[in-house]
């Protein structure tokens, strides 16, 4: 039976896996390793798993690979990673969203070295943005649970057939507990049919998967996985729709808005940044200012359309990244800009690189960064992508 | 891979022995030439090539002789190593 409990994160993400009825779990725990897969063999050694196989690996780069052979036989997989460790997986990644395997993968999002940092950004999950798999970004702990059911609905569609990494915030959802609701087994398994791809490996009828593909193919295969990516948008409302009539919980389908009516000025976002913007949007509306949320849950495939409707009636849109494309810009204010700039409406943008490495996000942070929105629309010159907060004190002369 | 126009599958999953219809002959610079003389009928140059070029071809009553099938042989030179008696040159090919 589903109940409300405190719990972690992380625990409730192990939770959310298991109701799913995966065959093969691997994992290799890599520093920064969360306690996902940790609380996954527990459930296996006490029999609370049945006919799921553990696979415990020498690499992130073998955990990844160990999901995608055990998806090509047919089975559900899942497993759990983070920042160096997912990188450690990125060629297989690749591979698994070529070959049309919908694993699912929990992304502890955390920075990336070097320096090393264990702490909360986006970076390990923004730099596998091309590999082809959906990212699914969440705000708290339930979202990022939910995630891990609908992902697994989302991925096996037969119009989709994509692998789905959901994305929760290190430590700022792995290992935060909060109340939440806990799942009824019967009532996912009414949700979420047994997986039966197309294509399986089977030794009594082989196959081929992952082949070489000549020139000639190449394009036509890259394009199937993009066509694949864009189909997904509408698989990805409705399932996040299905899910709210079916456990009573909708948190938005591609993106969700949050005080938006009215609001001329829009901050952009991914992540457990977004509580920390509602309280700031809410003191700032009880103040008067026309300021509300757009929340991108879906990044790749990225929502273009839907975030072009949200803000079609604003005069100012601020990007918060927690990652930085080197020698550009953050990666959502790239992306954001691009959607933007054929559309009927083409308001002002800053971007701003924020809570990087672990750096706190504080609500007089986004009270700031509104500020400034203010003021570019007053007239004053803003530069348009800004390094919030950042330490000039301490860098070297002469930068 | 897909012959033709035939369309392609979802991952582009293929059934087994497509890679019959690429003859990766044309890659060769040198190709494998076993001197039937010389040949022992050990199968070594079959079981190391990576394209399984070498097949059985005749038989001198004695021992198994070994011949090369050009449109897989893409001259690697794996079953000159391997081959116990140095029965196979590899001969500069000139088109």
């Amino acid at each position: 039976m589903a109940k409300r409990s405190v719990i972690e994160g992380s625990h409730l993400i192990a939770e959310a896996a298991k109701v799913c009825r995966p065959a093969v779990v691997s994992a290799y725990p890599i520093t920064p390793q969360t306690h996902i897969v940790e609380d996954i063999s527990q459930m296996i050694a006490n029999g609370d798993l049945p006919n799921c196989e553990y696979v415990r690996t020498e690499s992130e780069f073998s955990a990844a690979s160990v999901i995608q052979g055990a998806q090509a036989t047919g089975a559900r997989t899942f497993s759990a990673t983070s920042s160096q460790g997912a990188l450690l997986m990125y060629e297989v990644l690749f591979s698994i969203a070529g070959m049309r395997l919908p694993c699912v993968l929990a992304m502890a999002n955390r920075a990336v070295s070097s320096p090393i940092n264990i702490w909360n950004d986006h970076q390990d999950a923004i730099s596998a943005r091309d590999s082809g798999w959906i990212q699914l970004w969440a705000e708290d702990n339930q979202e990022a649970a939910d995630m891990i059911i609908q992902a697994y609905k989302i991925g096996e569609n037969p119009q989709v057939m994509l692998p789905v990494m959901v994305n929760l915030d290190g430590f700022l959802i792995t290992h935060l507990y909060e109340p939440v609701e806990t799942y009824d087994l019967k009532m996912v398994d009414s949700f979420l049919p047994p997986y039966n791809p197309q294509y399986k490996l089977d030794p009594k009828a082989p196959i081929s998967m992952g082949a070489l593909a000549q020139p000639e193919y190449y394009t036509e295969a890259r394009y199937m996985v993009h066509n694949a990516q864009i189909r997904s948008k509408k698989v990805i409302e409705e399932v996040a729709t299905d899910f709210g009539k079916k456990f009573g919980r909708f948190k938005g389908g591609l993106i969700d808005t949050y005080r938006m009516d009215g609001a001329k000025i829009a901050l952009v976002a991914m992540g457990s940044i977004i509580g920390t913007m509602k309280d700031a949007v809410d003191e700032m509306r009880s103040a008067g200012v026309p300021v509300g949320i757009v929340k991108i849950r879906s990044y790749r495939p990225f929502p273009v359309e839907a975030l072009r409707n949200a803000l079609k009636d604003t005069e100012i849109v601020c990007v918060l990244d927690r990652n930085i494309s080197m020698g550009a810009e953050g990666a959502v204010f790239i992306d954001l800009k691009g959607a933007l700039y054929n559309a009927s409406h083409s308001p002002t943008m800053l971007g701003f690189i924020i809570g990087l490495g672990g750096r706190d996000v504080t609500v007089e942070d986004i009270k700031n960064i509104v500020n400034k929105a203010k003021a570019k629309l007053g007239g004053k010159r803003v530069s348009e992508l800004e390094w919030y907060k950042l330490d000039v004190d301490i860098l070297p002369e002469g930068i | 891979m897909a012959n033709g126009r035939d369309r392609l599958t979802i991952g582009l999953v293929t059934m087994p022995g497509t890679t019959m219809q690429y003859h990766t002959g044309g890659w060769r610079t040198y190709k494998a030439v076993i001197s039937h003389e010389k040949c022992i009928g050990c199968k070594r140059c079959a079981d190391s090539c990576p394209d399984g070029a070498p097949f059985e071809c005749a038989h001198d009553g004695k021992k198994k002789k070994f011949c090369v099938n050009y449109d897989y042989c893409k001259g690697c030179g794996v079953c000159a190593y391997e081959c116990p008696v140095d029965a196979i040159e590899m001969v500069v090919e000139e088109k």
